[in-house]
């Protein structure tokens, strides 16, 4: 699959995949990617366990080869370059900081692999700049063993940033941290790679973690990359029922597709309902999946409240929750099983709110929705 | 009040176990020492350094097992840490554990009948057999020094491999990885990284065999023929034979005194390298 990002913004590559795949004893974890990471870019793999995410993060790093293809690094195939001759570097999952070293060591490693050897006041200097980039100005002497697990990420970050890499892999960072500080890093992490200028690659399963770092997020599955684009490309224009469920929540239902035109489409549901849809352009299929956000969809009592244009499906309250700023409702569709509504906060407190059981009119307005492509 | 009192009765056990087995013979060991062999042998009441003066008799067995026991230590390393990175790191799971099992299997027999295995071995039929059809002739291995060392070193090679294999089995392979990344090759990162986090497991290893080295003395009386003998021989010779156990005793406790010298370096030179510590292991 190729890139389908429509803002172009200076599309020259730093590293790419040429039809690289990836074999493990039989197993494909990696199937004939291609991909162009570009320079100074944001990019996240995103996927469950085992969709090959960590395979490709590792081929850039070097510490596995791709059994078909190339992997390209400036340009230049690096499929045989090995790990410690690559312009790369690596914040691995739980650190593998070296436990024998303190934090300026461990910060300075890279530096004194350096050959020729860089003299010792300028890695001193570095390491100490790069410290305090990190916030840990004056933890230069401590141990590993006496930081948090917070602390310890940084020094993790620290290490693989002072280096000055061409691009830097991260891989699951915050899987160890809390919610709380989780948040945080993100957004210190964010500061960093405007700041550096250095291209990120983030391996990541969680969506909210990508949504809100990413310029781009490469979404995988088996092995194949399912779709590449900006977060909100990827929410707005999921190109498949896989892609739909990942990213954020969907309803998904069947529809007949009776008309299409100008990027739109008429389909009529299971139950008879009409809906206008936005269309994936060139689809031709009579009978398609249709994807609709629980925030684009709305509730109303009443028939005579819904508005002129809009479809209606009858349905029964099955679960409220109330989130505050928005409470979610499951329902039971007549025709089309269960489906989420989410109601915000202002719309919720007009109409009163629905009681579980109470039968309802879900919304449908004109142009929500969209068609899916059948999943490969 | 109750609960010092408390603690007191359950630390009695522990006080007594060390009060039977280890104070109490060290202290017959020390009281025998200054004393004297009696006419018929064994041991007479006294209290005189005669004994303590007369250990420049047995210098040749001191100086044996001063220079056989380190040079023995460190061959059993040199040998043990190739052989433990093999098993820990290189060798697949499938075939681990039985190649583990070798390694403890001569231990199922006597030392006793796997050094007189040694004597065939290092004797005129063996080895020496061997060399000649290379031109080398005359060449005398059993009961030399040599001999010895073969013997000790094969004898204490498991001991050196287990611990070894153990820090090396557990050292986290990411460190490596991570050491790749940030541009170190393999046989570099290896001095930095393994063999700094394996320095436990030589540390622990070296001192048991160092120990037990310090004490031997079946290996030297086999494979050393009475020509090459230990401290242990002497001690032997002179509770056994000579019936000496005054002297014998202050033998012992010379030889007591010279480990707790050798342990005190040793647990300098640990903390000075052990900075690292076992619970950091990375996570």
């Amino acid at each position: 699959m190729t890139d389908t990002t429509t803002h172009v913004r200076a599309p020259e590559a730093v590293a790419g995949f040429v039809g690289a795949t990836k074999r493990f004893s039989g197993v494909l974890a990696a199937d004939r990617i291609d991909l162009r990471i570009r320079r100074g870019e944001f990019l996240s793999f995103l996927g469950p366990s085992g969709c090959g995410k960590t395979t490709m993060l590792r081929m850039l790093a070097g510490f596995e080869s791709p059994t078909e293809g190339e992997v390209l690094i400036d340009g230049r195939n690096v499929s045989a370059v090995p790990a410690h001759r690559r312009p790369v570097n690596m914040v691995f999952q739980h650190y593998a900081l070296f436990p024998h070293m303190t934090v300026a060591q461990n910060v300075g490693y890279g530096l004194r692999q350096r050959r020729p050897r860089l003299p010792k006041h300028e890695i001193e200097m570095k390491v100490a700049k790069t410290l305090a980039t990190v916030r840990l100005a004056d933890f230069g002497p401590r141990r590993i063993w006496e930081m948090s697990g917070g602390q310890q990420q940084r020094v993790a970050l620290a290490r693989a940033i002072v280096n000055e890499p061409k691009i830097l892999l991260l891989d699951e960072p915050m899987a160890a941290l809390d919610a709380k500080l989780r948040g945080e890093m993100q957004r210190e992490l964010l500061d960093l790679q405007r700041s550096l200028g250095i291209t990120f690659v983030l391996v990541t399963h969680d969506q909210e973690e990508a949504l809100a770092m990413s310029d781009r997020i490469c979404i995988m599955g088996k092995g194949r990359i399912a779709q590449v684009g900006t977060p909100q490309e990827l929410y707005d224009r999921p190109r498949s029922r896989y892609v739909a469920d990942f990213v954020g929540k969907a309803n998904i239902v069947q529809g007949r597709i009776t008309g299409r035109q100008g990027g739109m489409a008429q389909a009529v549901l299971g139950n008879g309902v009409k809906v206008v849809l936005r269309d994936e352009p060139g689809d031709a299929r009579p009978v398609a999946e249709i994807a609709v956000r629980p925030e684009a969809l709305g509730l109303a009592t009443r028939e005579s409240a819904v508005p002129e244009g809009t479809a209606a499906v009858r349905a029964r309250v099955t679960h409220r929750t109330f989130l505050g700023d928005h409470t979610e409702y499951l329902l039971a569709a007549d025709g089309l099983g269960q489906m989420q509504v989410n109601v915000p906060r202002q719309a919720e407190r007009a109409s009163g709110g629905h009681d579980v059981g109470a039968l309802v009119h879900v919304l449908w307005p004109e142009g929500t929705g969209l068609v899916l492509a059948a999943d490969d | 009040m109750t609960q010092s009192r408390a603690r007191a009765l359950l630390l009695t056990p522990a006080g007594l176990w060390y009060a039977a087995m280890l104070l109490l013979p060290l202290a017959v060991v020390l009281i025998f020492s200054f004393g004297e062999r009696s006419a018929i042998g064994g041991y007479a009441p006294g209290f005189t350094f005669e004994q303590y003066a007369n250990l420049p008799a047995r210098f040749a067995a001191f100086r044996n097992t001063l220079t056989l026991a380190p040079v023995g230590t460190i061959a059993a390393l040199l040998i043990a840490y190739p052989l433990a990175y093999f098993l820990a790191v290189k060798v697949s799971p499938k075939w681990k554990t039985m190649l583990l099992v070798l390694v403890i299997v001569p231990f199922w027999t006597s030392i006793l009948i796997r050094s007189y295995a040694w004597i065939f071995l290092l004797g005129g039929k063996g080895i020496p057999a061997l060399l000649e059809t290379i031109g080398l002739d005359d060449v005398r291995l059993l009961n030399t020094p040599f001999a010895v060392l073969v013997g000790i070193v094969y004898g204490y090679l498991p001991l050196m491999v287990f611990p070894i294999y153990v820090a090396l089995e557990k050292l986290d392979k990411r460190l490596l990885e991570a050491a790749a990344d940030l541009g170190t090759p393999p046989w570099r990162a290896f001095l930095q990284i393994t063999l700094p986090l394996s320095m436990p497991g030589v540390l622990t290893g070296s001192m048991l065999v160092f120990i037990l080295l310090m004490g031997e003395f079946l290996i030297p009386a086999i494979l050393g023929g009475g020509k090459v003998f230990f401290v242990g021989n002497a001690l032997v010779d002179l509770f056994l034979q000579s019936r000496n156990w005054a002297f014998g005793s202050a033998v012992a406790v010379a030889l007591v005194v010279i480990m707790l010298i050798t342990i005190g370096i040793y647990s300098r030179l640990v903390k000075r390298f052990g900075a690292s510590r076992d619970d950091v292991g990375l996570m």
